[in-house]
């Protein structure tokens, strides 16, 4: 078991290795080594699923393996593998949407000039992914998190020359930082505390009470940072919908399908170390980043950013699922969600591929022309409003079950469930608004329309597996059992007091179930209509609403100022802050560098002056006066020693005349 | 008649070296060096120095003068009229040695010698070897190990140039 | 007058200051080794009138004997030396051997 693991996580590292050196020399620029890679990476994970199937218990433990790595004194890491069953399931999605994803690829990217790289990111990206998903610890956690990050930016920026593509890349990029930043502070205090990343003896330590109180929650709330800007939560969001730059097979892979996806694994995976405190902010946040992308999303007119924004509205949902005690919902809808998320961006990627444009605007009748991606989108667009009985509905019933749950439990906490079902609704109608301008009525633009055509065999073929994915009947039931929600007991050598809490919670949502099943079918219905009504029958006209509540449109199509806001405040301090600093830095710092320069210049000119004049003049005049007597005597220094003689005697003589008179 | 002998060979002796001083040839001056030769011997013998005399004679004529005259020839042609030596810084040359016989004259005169005149006349000869064989022996033996190093150093140089 | 130790002082000063004259201003080597011989025989004059008129029996004879010797073994080496130099400068000029002039 261990041995596949290794192998599924080194596959694609390989192919990324021969990719990037010798990919261009390859016969068909080595795209079968990429997603040959993915698809045996497939296979093996599809092995230890079934092994986990097969086992069938409740967060079972398949494998495990530890090395020692950094071992220094008192510090000592470890770093291995984990597989359970969240791990198993985690890897066939993201092999599954991956490998996909590459054969999708070989269509939509035909003719690239850079080929080859395309396919080495993607091998990358799906590195990292996995590893993210493997490994047993936080430290390692991280290292995959950066990057998967990593392999974000390079394919957000995939076609650099276009200056919107490198700007979005960098804001990813940059954005991400942010949230990384507190989890790596979630991070070391976990590590300071308990002197271990290991997932398992951090849980050891919080079960046994060594971490406990607030500094729990301020952890648990800064490694949920990391989980905000990596899944795009609301303060950090402003960066996912601007990936769409990147190619759209990378938007379903990464953007929908599996790194936004990643946030959402690791607060599952490191389920047991939230408070109720951190729980609740995580809901909170989660529950305003659903509402505020789904508003956002009714007036985009660019298809890839409705989608972008579904995207955030539904991690929002799985935010809410965990934050509400709903962790087998979250997980769940994470999981349903990459297939049918996957399949609106193939789709989308397969009507862009056609018209050549990404405006709303400009597509319209496509349904005669594109069949099998219109029925496959409508699948998933049935699929993500939550109708009955496909794989969205299951999961987002689950969450607004554990949502209403808990404000049943905690009545000052209802209004997350009453959001929630409202931007169901909305949900239900922007996705519905994007089939009915796309795929219904007259083609809006005569010439695309002529141009389109159904995409090729290695499209099609991604998007009607997704399409048989997405029903989501063959989901529910056992999913449920094998992802129970961990208790921290488990781990801990005493029943923490969290327990009962946790199973009061659980009885609740079991009876808020009907409630909130019947309250979204109904949500779901309402907001089909009414998009039907305005798009389809087109019997309100969206533009006179839209001049109607001009104010409520213009704050939604600037998507509530996000954007400005970042850009008001902290972009402008932050450059206020650092033009001060560079003046500061300018004017005193080296203001005072300089002037002490100077004043040494000046110092060094007058000793070198003294120097000069004063020594060297001295010790010049000493030389040259010894000089000049040497002149004048070397004419004494005949080398006649006759002269020599004479002069002796001639000294005797004066000897003797002065000393006689 | 002691004092006329003295007289001649003074004269003779100051004369030639005169002559030897300031002739210009320079075998006119070995002509001169061997007359003063000859004028000290006579003083040696007025000054009852036979043994000294007879040596005077032989080492300084037969050998020495012989040797210069021998450095003359070999090193001169005889024939040319470059048998000259010239002189050089003649007057300040003069003026201190004017200056040296004047201090020397000035000593002579003005010191009062401790003199005990000897009048006899004895041969020195037996004396001298006595002394020299007992008084003077190391100086003799030192003298004597002088002359073989200057024998064999003189060939050498001479062989080497 | 009668003859005393002074005129032998004297005539021995003559000869001195002749043979520093000669050795002074001559170019030619041989004759200020001629110079050299007269100083040397101005000294044994010295030596034996010393001899003679003082109290010290024989002895000035002996130095004066140890001179004659010496300047033997100088007129020798120097004879040598003058050949050494005609050898190198074909000449025995000394003033041309000034090759320490500064």
């Amino acid at each position: 078991m261990i041995t596949s693991a290794i192998l599924i996580l080194l596959l694609p590292l390989v192919a990324f290795i021969i990719q990037i050196f010798v990919g261009k020399r390859l016969p068909r620029k080595g795209d079968w080594v990429s997603t040959g890679a993915m698809f045996a990476a497939l296979a093996l994970s599809v092995g230890i699923f079934i092994d986990a199937v097969a086992q069938y218990e409740p967060n079972n433990v398949l494998a495990t393996a530890t090395w020692d790595w950094i071992n220094f004194g008192p510090v000592h890491v470890t770093f291995g593998f984990l597989i359970d069953n969240l791990t198993a399931f985690m890897l066939v999605v993201v092999t599954l949407v991956s490998s996909l994803v590459h054969l999708y690829s070989i269509g939509y990217m035909h003719g690239d000039p850079r080929y080859n790289r395309y396919f080495a990111y993607l091998s990358l990206f799906s590195f990292s992914m996995l590893g993210l998903v493997l490994v047993d610890n936080l430290f390692g956690i991280y290292i995959f998190w950066e990057l998967v990050g990593l392999s974000s930016y390079l394919l957000i920026g995939f076609w650099f020359e276009k200056d919107s593509a490198a700007n979005a890349s960098k804001k990813a990029f940059i954005t991400n930082r942010v949230g990384d930043v507190g989890m790596f502070a979630g991070i070391m205090i976990l590590f300071s505390i308990t002197g271990t990343f290991s997932f398992n003896e951090v849980f050891a330590a919080v079960a046994d009470g060594h971490v406990g109180g607030t500094l729990l929650t301020v952890a648990g709330i800064l490694l949920f940072f990391g989980a905000i800007g990596k899944s795009a939560q609301f303060p950090l969001h402003v960066w996912l919908p601007d990936a769409m730059e990147g190619p759209t097979p990378v938007s379903a892979l990464i953007h929908a399908a599996t790194m936004v996806a990643a946030g959402v694994y690791m607060v599952g995976r490191t389920f047991v170390l939230y408070t109720p405190d951190a729980l609740l902010f995580i809901a909170y946040i989660g529950t305003i980043t659903a509402f505020i992308a789904a508003t956002i999303a009714i007036v985009q007119m660019d298809i890839k950013r409705v989608l972008a924004y579904s995207t955030i509205s539904q991690l929002g949902y799985m935010m809410v699922g965990l934050g509400t005690g709903g962790y087998t919902a979250g997980l769940f809808h994470l999981t349903t969600h990459a297939f049918f998320k996957a399949l609106l961006f193939l789709g989308s990627g397969s009507v862009i591929h056609a018209v050549h444009t990404q405006e709303m605007d400009e597509m319209g009748g496509l349904r005669k022309k594109m069949p099998i991606t219109f029925w496959t989108f409508l699948i998933a667009t049935l699929s993500i409003s939550g109708v009955f009985p496909l794989s969205g509905f299951w999961s987002k019933d689950a969450i607004l079950a554990s949502a209403l749950g808990f404000g049943m439990t905690h009545p000052a906490h209802m209004p997350i469930f009453v959001v929630l079902l409202l931007s169901a609704g909305v949900t239900a109608f922007y996705m519905f608004r994007i089939v009915f301008l796309t795929f219904t009525g007259e083609p809006r633009d005569k010439k695309k329309y002529d141009h389109a055509h159904e995409s090729p065999l290695t499209m099609t073929i991604p998007l009607v597996v997704l399409a048989v994915l997405s029903v989501g009947t063959i989901w529910w039931g056992w999913v449920e059992h094998m992802l129970v929600k961990p208790e921290l007991a488990s781990y801990g050598s005493h029943v923490a007091s969290a327990v009962e809490h946790a199973a009061e919670e659980h009885g609740v949502a079991h009876s808020a179930h009907t409630i909130a099943m019947f309250s979204s079918v109904v949500v779901a219905t309402l907001g089909i209509l009414l998009s039907a009504v305005v798009y389809f029958w087109r019997k309100i006209s969206a533009d006179a609403w839209a001049e109607k509540l001009k104010p409520i449109h213009t704050f939604l199509w600037n998507k509530y100022y996000f954007d400005e806001l970042y850009a008001a405040t902290i972009i402008r301090v932050t450059l206020f802050k650092s033009r001060l600093f560079a003046a500061f830095d300018l004017k005193i710092i080296d203001g005072i560098v300089n002037g002490t320069g100077r004043l040494t210049a000046a110092f060094s000119r007058l000793q070198g002056s003294i120097d000069l004049r004063g020594v060297d003049g001295a010790v010049n005049f000493v030389a040259r006066f010894v000089g000049y007597l040497g002149s004048q005597l070397r004419g004494l220094q005949t080398g006649n020693i006759q002269a020599y003689i004479m002069m002796a005697l001639f000294a005797v003589v004066l000897l003797f005349v002065f000393q006689q008179f | 008649m002691q004092d006329i002998m003295f007289y001649m060979f003074a004269a003779l002796t100051i004369a030639s070296a005169g002559v030897m001083v300031f002739s210009r040839s320079v075998i006119y001056s070995a002509v001169g060096l061997l007359f003063t030769f000859f004028g000290v011997a006579g003083i040696y013998v007025l000054l009852a120095a036979d043994f000294v005399a007879v040596a005077q004679v032989m080492i300084y004529v037969g050998g020495i003068l012989v040797l210069l005259l021998f450095g003359v020839m070999l090193s001169q042609r005889v024939t040319g009229v470059n048998m000259r030596t010239e002189t050089l810084q003649t007057v300040p040359a003069a003026i201190v040695a004017v200056g040296v016989l004047f201090i020397l004259f000035r000593v002579i005169s003005k010191t009062e010698w401790l003199v005990k005149a000897k009048t006899t006349f004895e041969p020195t000869t037996a004396k001298l070897g006595t002394l020299l064989m007992t008084d003077y022996l190391i100086p003799f033996e030192i003298v004597s190990v002088l002359l073989l190093g200057a024998l064999i150093g003189a060939a050498f140089i001479a062989r080497k140039g | 007058m009668s003859v005393g130790l002074n005129h032998y002082l004297f005539l021995a000063a003559v000869l001195f200051v002749l043979g520093l004259y000669a050795v002074i201003t001559k170019k030619n080597a041989v004759t200020v080794l001629m110079g050299i011989e007269l100083i040397l025989n101005a000294a044994n004059i010295n030596f034996v009138a010393f001899s003679r008129y003082t109290d010290t029996d024989m002895d000035g004879q002996v130095f004066a004997i140890f001179v004659i010797v010496t300047a033997a073994a100088a007129a020798a080496v120097a004879l040598a030396i003058v050949l050494n130099l005609y050898e190198r400068l074909k000449s025995i000029n000394l003033d041309e051997a000034d090759s320490l002039s500064g």
